[in-house]
């Protein structure tokens, strides 16, 4: 019997199966929030470079750094790093054997919602008005 | 089921001893993951503070480069970018062992480490270039002030 005659094989359960959780849902945000910033670091190399470089190169990053698209994803990614910054808190005091309940998680990923949403706006409110 | 620290007829002293279990690797990875975790909390939030100082103050290029002039902040610039951009690349690594199925899967865990060297090299040189940025009249009068 050929591997292609065979019933297929059973698969385990895919995301979309699951009930949602606040640990499934602080998981896939932290790798999300990884990966995104992972792109972001583009950016920060764009920018050190572009003023090692000279006026027009850095006038050429302010130009996009300052434009509505590029002050979105400058907002998204500050809200990425805090929420990444929080979660990886927490994975490191999860390290520790400690926080690492249902009843602890779901305590932990409402107190890194609040955190990391608070820092964001309070950082671009900080910037906009304060400085 | 034994555990990888027990001793089976299979796995002697030497093994259970190093403990690595059947991939012959990981602690490194985990203890870089997370030693790059503790050191990114202080560097992170201050290059983020830093550049969001400079944003704010509507920073100039002369400003940006006098910034990086200082010899605290280019350190500190070095220290954070080697310190992220090494965080970066083991966990993308991870991201692409987990979710690549493709046949370049290999390919794909080598340009990412090829990648975030690369990005690494370029901002660390734009911030060391800032740094040794010294004026030529500034150095004389820091000569004739020793003598």
């Amino acid at each position: 019997m050929s591997a292609s005659q065979l019933p297929p094989r059973p698969l385990s359960p895919h995301i979309g199966i699951w009930k949602w959780s606040i640990n499934m849902v602080l998981s896939i945000l932290h790798r999300a929030s990884g990966i995104a910033l992972s792109v972001g670091s583009l950016m920060l190399v764009w920018f050190l470079a572009s003023a090692a470089t000279g006026p027009e190169a850095y006038d050429c990053f302010i130009g996009f750094a300052t434009s509505v698209f590029g002050q979105i994803l400058l907002f998204g990614w500050t809200g990425a790093m805090f929420f990444h910054l929080c979660s990886g808190i927490r994975h490191l005091i999860m390290d520790t054997g400690r926080m690492i309940t249902i009843p602890a998680a779901e305590k932990a990923g409402f107190f890194i919602f609040v955190v990391s949403i608070a820092l964001t706006f309070g950082l671009w409110g900080c910037i906009k008005f304060f400085f | 089921m034994a555990h990888k620290w027990e001793d089976t007829a299979f796995k002697g002293p030497m093994a259970r001893a190093k403990g690595l279990g059947s991939a012959h690797a990981g602690l490194h990875h985990w203890m870089g993951q997370k030693l790059t975790a503790i050191a990114n909390i202080p560097l992170v939030l201050w290059a983020v503070w830093s550049f969001a100082s400079l944003a704010a103050a509507g920073a100039e290029l002369a400003d940006v480069q006098a910034f990086f002039g200082a010899p605290a902040h280019a350190i500190l610039m070095v220290l954070a970018l080697a310190s992220i951009f090494y965080h970066m690349a083991l966990g993308l690594q991870v991201a692409i062992e987990d979710y690549s199925h493709s046949a370049f899967k290999p390919v794909f865990l080598m340009l990412v480490k090829l990648v975030t060297v690369a990005l690494f090299v370029t901002a660390s040189f734009s911030v060391l270039k800032m740094g040794f940025a010294v004026d030529v009249t500034d150095m004389s009068a820091l000569v004739q002030q020793s003598m």
